[in-house]
Parts: C-alpha cells; sequence; structure tokens
C-alpha cells in the first residue's frame, strides 16, 4: 500500500521538466564522474562524494523506506521535501531480504546497485527477521557502502520536555572494527575469548573524519572518549592517532577523556561536551545515552559517512505495533534528512526545514503519541509544510 | 595447631568484643540501606587486637584520596571507633614510593577489611606492563564483586530524585584481562575474556544480594546481539542463576538502552548485574545521577575480604591540596565498613550524621553547590556525631 502511495505522490514529479533534465544529466555524467568522485575521496576522507560538483542541479538519492512504520514516515518527509522544492530525486528501492546465488537472504543487487551510483541514500528502520541464514541488514549496507563513521547529532529541542536543557553534542563513532570485530572463539568449555580489534588505519580514519566534521561545522572542541588506562595497547593506539590528527587542527581545541568520566560528566552536566570521537563500542553507548538526553531514539538523526557514500537513517525500531496506523513520529528521519541536505550542502534547504521542524515541536500543538500529544503522522507533516514559508 | 590456636583465641577476642560492646550486636539488620556481603560470602571475622580494637588496612591512593582518608580519620577520632588504621601508601603514578603489592595484599588478607582511596591508572606504564596495579590488586585478592548502591542523598538537588540501584560488577575479567597484542605494526588485538565459572559466580552473588537485601529484581546488562559468545555465554549463566531464584524477578538488557533508560528512567532499575566495562560505564553514569563521585560508596568483595571505596572512581587530580573536595562518599565507605565488622551503632551514627549535615544544608562543598571546604564538612559531621 505504501509503496504504491509514495509512487502516486512522486507521479506528478517524475513527468516534470525536472525529472527529465534529470536523467539527461545521469547519462553522459555516469562515465565521467566516477574519476572526480575517486579523486575527492582520496583528499576528504569525509566522503563527500563529488557532491560541490552537483550541488546546483538535482541530487538522486536512494530511498530505502524499511519496514514497520518506514514507510509512512518516509512519506512524511518526501511530502516535506517536495513542498519545500528540495532539488532531490527519490530513488526508491526495497530492501526486502532476496535469497543470494550463495543462498543466503541478503539485500537485493538492484539496491545494492542504486547505492553505488547514487552514493548517499536515506533509510527507515530495518528489520532483519530472526532466523538462520539471515544477514543483518544493516550490517549488508554498511559494508556495501564502506560506512566508517557514525554521526549524531544530539541537541536538546525546545517544546520536548527532558531533564536536560543544554545538550548539544555530536557523537562520532568508529563503525568498522573495535568490539565488533566479530571474532569470537571458545578456547575451552566455558571461557570465550573475544577479540577486540584496533587498526592504526581506522582510528586515523575517523579521527580525521571528526576533526573535518568539527571545522565544517563550526565546532570548537573534540573529545576524544577512551579507555587507555586499561586497555593501553589497542585503546592507547586509538588515543594516538586522534592526537596526532589533532595537530593538524590547531583551531580545534582537542582532550582527551576517560569513557567512565565522561559518562558521569555528561548526566551532570552536558554544556561540557562539543564533539566527541571514540572507537565502536564506546560509540555506540554514548550515542544512545545522549539520545536519551534529548528525548529518545524517535528525535535524533544519524548519517553514517563511508569510503564508497553516505547512509542518513533514523535509528528507532521499526514499531510493529502502530505501523500503517498513521501514528509514528517522523521527526527522526526527517532530521537525519536535514543532515543529509548539508551533507550535500545544500544548506539553504536544509536551514529552511529545520527551522519549520523546531517551530512545530516548539509550538507542541501537532505533536504525536510519543511526544505526549495527539496529532497524527499526517498532522505532523501537515505542519510542517504550513511553518515552510 | 598454630591455626587452631588462633580461632579459639580469635574466638575469644570475639565473645570479649560482643560482651563489651553489646550494644552493637543488637543493632544488626536495624538498617537495611548499610551494604554487607551476603551471609555465606563474607566472613565476619576481622583481625582483632588484644584490647578488642579491630584492625583494618588502609590505603590513601592518589589525587584527593589522602586527604578523604584524613577526614575519615578525623571522624573515628571523634567517634572513638575502635578501629586502628594499618596505613600503606600504594601507587601507580609514583613506584618508588609505594609499598609493595606483596605487603599490601598479606595486610588486607590479615585484617579481612581495607578502605581505600582512588588510585590513579595512567594511561602508559615506564615497564610496558599492560596490567593496572589495581588489577593486580583485585586478581591477587580475587575481588571479584564491585558493589555500588547508588541512591539519592537528602537536600542533594539533582536532576533525578528518588533513586536507589544497587550495581553488581564482575571485576577480574572481561575487557579488563590486559591480554593485548599487536599483530603487526598499526593492528592491535585486545582479548576479552569472559567465563563461565566467573560469570555463574557473579550472577550468584548478584542474586544472593538482592535476597538478602529485600530486592524485588534483577537486570543483567550485556551486549549479546553482537559479542554472542562471550556477552553470550554471561547471558546466559545469569538466565540459568535466575531459575533458582523465582521469587526474584529476571530481566536482560542491552548496555545501550540500559543507559539511555538511566538517564530518561532511572527509578525502573533494582539489582543491575553486569561484566566488567559496562559496570564501569553504569558505576559512573549512576553516579553522575545522583551528585557525582564525591557521593557515592562502593565495595569490592573477595570470598576472603572487602574492600571499601569509592563507587566511582576519579581521583579528581584538579581540587589535589585544594581542600575543596567532597568526602561524603569515602565517609560512607567507613560507615559501611562498620556494618560489615557489626559495629552497626558506630555505622548509624556516621550515616545520620552526614545525612543531618546534608539535610541542613549549610555546609556543603562545591560539587554540591556550596562554597565549604573538606575540612568543613567534616567537622560538620564531627559536630552532628550523636
Amino acid at each position: 500500500m505504501s509503496r504504491n502511495y509514495i509512487k502516486e505522490l512522486l507521479k506528478p514529479f517524475r513527468e516534470s521538466k525536472l525529472f527529465e533534465g534529470l536523467s539527461k544529466w545521469l547519462a553522459p555524467s555516469s562515465g565521467g564522474s566516477a574519476g572526480v568522485v575517486r579523486g575527492r575521496e582520496n583528499e576528504v576522507p569525509a566522503g563527500r562524494a563529488g557532491s560541490a560538483a552537483y550541488s546546483t542541479g538535482v541530487r538522486r538519492v536512494t530511498l530505502i523506506p524499511g519496514h514497520g512504520i518506514g514507510p509512512e514516515i518516509t512519506v512524511a518527509v518526501q511530502k516535506i521535501f517536495e513542498a519545500a522544492k528540495v532539488p532531490i530525486e527519490w530513488d526508491e528501492v526495497d530492501v526486502t531480504a532476496v535469497r543470494g546465488p550463495d543462498g543466503k537472504f541478503g539485500i537485493p543487487q538492484k539496491a545494492i546497485d542504486s547505492v553505488n551510483t547514487n552514493k548517499i541514500g536515506l533509510k527507515g528502520p530495518l528489520m532483519t527477521p530472526v532466523g538462520k541464514g539471515y544477514r543483518s541488514l544493516n550490517l549488508a549496507l554498511r559494508k556495501e557502502f564502506d560506512l566508517y563513521a557514525n554521526v549524531r547529532p544530539c541537541k536538546s529541542l525546545d517544546g520536548i520536555k527532558t531533564l536536560y536543557d543544554d545538550v548539544d553534542v555530536v557523537t562520532i563513532r568508529e563503525n568498522t572494527e573495535g568490539e565488533y570485530s566479530g571474532i569470537e572463539h571458545e578456547i575451552v568449555d566455558g571461557v570465550v575469548q573475544s577479540i577486540k580489534l584496533i587498526t592504526e588505519e581506522a582510528s586515523k580514519r575517523v579521527a580525521e573524519f571528526a576533526f573535518q566534521f568539527a571545522t565544517e561545522n563550526n565546532r570548537k572542541k573534540v573529545t576524544a572518549v577512551h579507555k587507555a588506562n586499561i586497555m593501553r595497547m589497542s585503546d592507547g593506539l586509538f588515543l594516538r592517532c586522534c592526537r596526532d590528527v589533532a595537530t593538524k587542527y590547531p583551531d580545534i581545541k582537542f582532550e582527551e577523556r576517560y569513557l567512565d568520566t565522561v559518562c558521569l560528566n555528561m548526566v551532570q552536566d552536558p554544556s561540557k561536551f562539543d564533539v566527541l570521537v571514540m572507537p565502536n563500542l564506546y560509540g555506540d553507548i554514548m550515542s544512545d545515552m545522549c539520545s536519551g538526553l534529548v528525548g529518545g531514539l524517535g528525535l535524533t538523526p544519524s548519517g553514517n559517512i563511508g569510503k564508497n557514500g553516505a547512509l542518513f537513517e533514523s535509528v528507532h525500531g521499526t514499531a510493529p505495533d502502530i505501523a500503517g496506523k498513521d501514528l509514528a513520529n517522523p521527526t527522526a528521519l526527517l532530521l537525519s534528512a536535514i543532515m543529509m541536505l548539508r551533507h550535500l550542502q545544500l544548506n539553504e534547504h536544509a536551514d529552511r526545514v529545520q527551522n519549520a521542524c523546531y517551530e512545530v515541536l516548539r509550538e507542541g500543538k501537532a505533536l504525536t503519541g510519543d511526544l505526549g500529544g495527539t496529532g497524527k503522522c499526517s498532522d505532523y507533516t501537515n505542519a510542517v509544510i504550513s511553518k515552510l514559508n | 595447631m598454630s591455626l587452631i590456636g588462633r580461632n579459639i583465641v580469635r574466638a575469644l577476642m570475639q565473645g570479649s568484643q560482643h560482651v563489651s560492646k553489646g550494644v552493637h550486636t543488637s543493632a544488626v539488620n536495624a538498617d537495611q540501606n548499610v551494604c554487607f556481603a551476603p551471609a555465606g560470602i563474607s566472613t565476619l571475622q576481622p583481625n582483632a587486637t588484644k584490647e578488642g580494637r579491630i584492625k583494618c588496612t588502609l590505603i590513601p591512593g592518589d589525587g584527593v584520596g589522602p586527604e578523604m582518608v584524613y577526614s575519615v580519620q578525623e571522624v573515628f577520632k571523634a567517634a572513638n571507633i575502635p578501629v586502628d588504621f594499618e596505613s600503606f601508601f600504594f601507587s601507580e603514578v609514583n613506584p618508588t614510593l609505594s609499598a609493595p603489592l606483596e605487603d599490601v595484599v598479606n595486610s588486607i588478607a590479615r585484617n579481612k577489611i581495607c578502605i581505600k582511596g582512588i588510585l590513579a591508572t595512567p594511561d602508559f606504564s615506564h615497564t610496558g606492563e599492560l596490567q593496572t596495579l589495581n588489577m593486580k590488586l583485585r586478581n591477587a585478592l580475587d575481588l571479584y564483586a564491585n558493589v555500588v548502591h547508588v541512591k539519592s542523598l537528602p537536600n542533594v538537588k539533582c536532576r533525578h530524585n528518588d533513586v536507589d540501584c544497587i550495581i553488581i560488577r564482575e571485576q577480574t575479567e572481561g575487557e579488563y584481562s590486559a591480554l593485548e597484542h599487536e599483530s603487526v605494526p598499526g593492528v592491535v588485538e585486545c582479548l576479552k575474556i569472559i567465563t563461565a565459572a566467573k560469570s555463574e559466580r557473579i550472577a550468584k552473588f548478584a542474586f544472593d544480594y538482592a535476597v538478602k537485601m529485600g530486592r524485588k529484581k534483577v537486570t543483567a546488562v550485556h551486549k549479546a546481539n553482537i559479542m554472542k559468545l562471550g556477552d553470550g555465554l554471561f547471558l546466559r549463566s545469569c538466565e540459568e542463576m535466575a531459575k533458582l531464584y523465582p521469587r526474584i524477578q529476571f530481566e536482560k538488557m542491552i548496555v545501550d538502552n540500559c543507559t539511555m533508560q538511566m538517564v530518561s528512567n532511572p527509578n525502573q532499575f533494582d539489582v543491575m548485574v553486569t561484566p566488567n566495562l559496562y559496570g564501569n560505564i553504569v558505576d559512573n553514569l549512576a553516579s553522575g545521577l545522583v551528585g557525582g563521585a564525591g557521593v557515592v560508596a562502593g565495595a569490592s568483595y573477595s570470598p576472603e575480604c572487602a574492600v571499601f571505596e569509592q563507587g566511582a572512581r576519579h581521583i579528581f587530580s584538579g581540587a589535589v591540596g585544594k581542600n575543596i573536595a567532597n568526602p561524603t562518599a569515602m565517609l560512607l565507605c567507613s560507615a559501611n565498613l562498620l556494618a560489615h565488622v557489626n559495629l552497626h551503632s558506630y555505622s548509624k551514627m556516621i550515616k545520620n550524621a552526614i545525612n543531618k549535615v546534608l539535610t541542613d544544608g549549610k555546609v556543603r562543598t562545591k560539587d554540591l553547590g556550596g562554597q565549604s571546604t573538606t575540612k568543613d564538612f567534616t567537622y560538620a559531621v564531627i559536630q552532628s556525631l550523636a
């Protein structure tokens, strides 16, 4: 149902001149731009894959609506973007698992191809079926894009009452190694060793990204979160990489803090922190904790930056119990989409949509059930659209 | 032979102590908030000296540790508490002055109780050693269970109210194994070890503790969705143990979700049991919710002895010598120590005094929004001893 709805919604758009122009532009550029993209990748670790070249035109973005409430909130975002006249063309793909040649279930080739051509994507929540032979779809996407850094800005929003009102932190998490290396074995019965893998290459890469991010977003300080006092070699290596990179960015203040100290200080005074960069597990924990400070996963956007592109997503669950009832809260996905616009350097559009979204939250009239309101997803969407001008 | 002799002497001493201080035994079980190890785990047999006094090992530690410990000693002196301290300078950042590990371990093993400031753990070692002094001490004494009771204090203003949870952390294995190697330059492997034996042991400790303290629920914190074997083993051990305690509700929670729940709704937690690193995170997080490192007491237990130390271990190096740190945590530790050795009336006396000072709110250290010094606070507590 939702897929038809999306098609219906985009019909007038697809028949418009914009789309024609886009398809014309796509044909010759597909060969030539690849080289440009590669070249830029090497110098800019942020993986801003050739976006500057396209920033005046229409960008094609792979759209993965996802499962559960995914399609509804995706449509909400599409509607808002359409109303805001954001120059984005959605390339919607379905990632429902199909059986691959190796007999395992995974994402369909079509989705992978789309991701590889567009280099940028927006994704709703995905649910991996439990059972043997299913690979995590999230993990598969992460591999396909080679997404090495996860960025989650957590900012207190006006109108959302929490116990903390001065949160403005960005957590940057190394996404490919560390505790999540997946190397584990049972040496003898009842003794398991899990290997945490830290490499210089990956640590440098994420540190570089963190400082780059701080520079581009006018942030003042980068804090490396580590536990090098007990893991002297592995976290020590990570810390050393951060220190090395920090010397290249004299304008950004650099500090290092133990993970436990950050936890303690964060819940007491979150305004002490700005940008945090850390290995995989710590990032997982800190990013969720910071989301908790500002009101939960339904309000925090998330972006994954990789060598082969970037994927923006909402990190909340698929909420199957309210799926299809027009009750879901699209804020997280909308904010993620705004992050994507900034990544594409469509800053004006981003500001406009963001202001509208913040305004609606501040007024608090059209809030959805999870924020204590009675509004429906469509009410919220319309409210944001009405605030666009 | 000598062993039997010593035991007899000790039994006599215990007897005489109980006679002379009968008031203390009558107060047993009076205070449910007092932390002591569950029966069968702790051996409440401190080494008593001739006069019926109790000997206790004291490690001032680094940072503000010595100032905190001084505050405890002042209060003990003022309250005339029959505890003698056996003090050791023990430090990793100052290896030349530090007492040898063996001496400290022997002393604690002999006295069965210890009060300890925080040891600084630098993130490098001149000798290339991967184990920190803290880890060595824990391993030597097999201090496997760290218990931190996080409880909102009277008149300490925080964002969250009525937090009351007990965090039990395994602290001899897991990420703190200190097994690391550099396979090739730039690639480091760090081993996290989880064993069935130690997981079961901590799970049993947690459930026993919950029963002893009259708690309703035990939450196992894990990341078994990613570390399927390692954390999976820990989780399975807890699940198995939970079956033996049908009256205690058992719940499991993934660590990232746990931290998120902790900052938004900490009141849902009761007793939590965690592997090493997650425990460290949750301890500190929870301490932050109720007022910071200066107000939360903790303790580490081995089958034989108990080491009382702060719940959130920070050396607070910025405050060294400035007389501004909050001694509440250390004083609460000392009160718990007294309860552990059955000196309940003294324990309550100190706790009541602390509560009184906090409730009055006239003397507050900087971390609680006041201007008073460590000494002011200590003397205020002494004034309130009744």
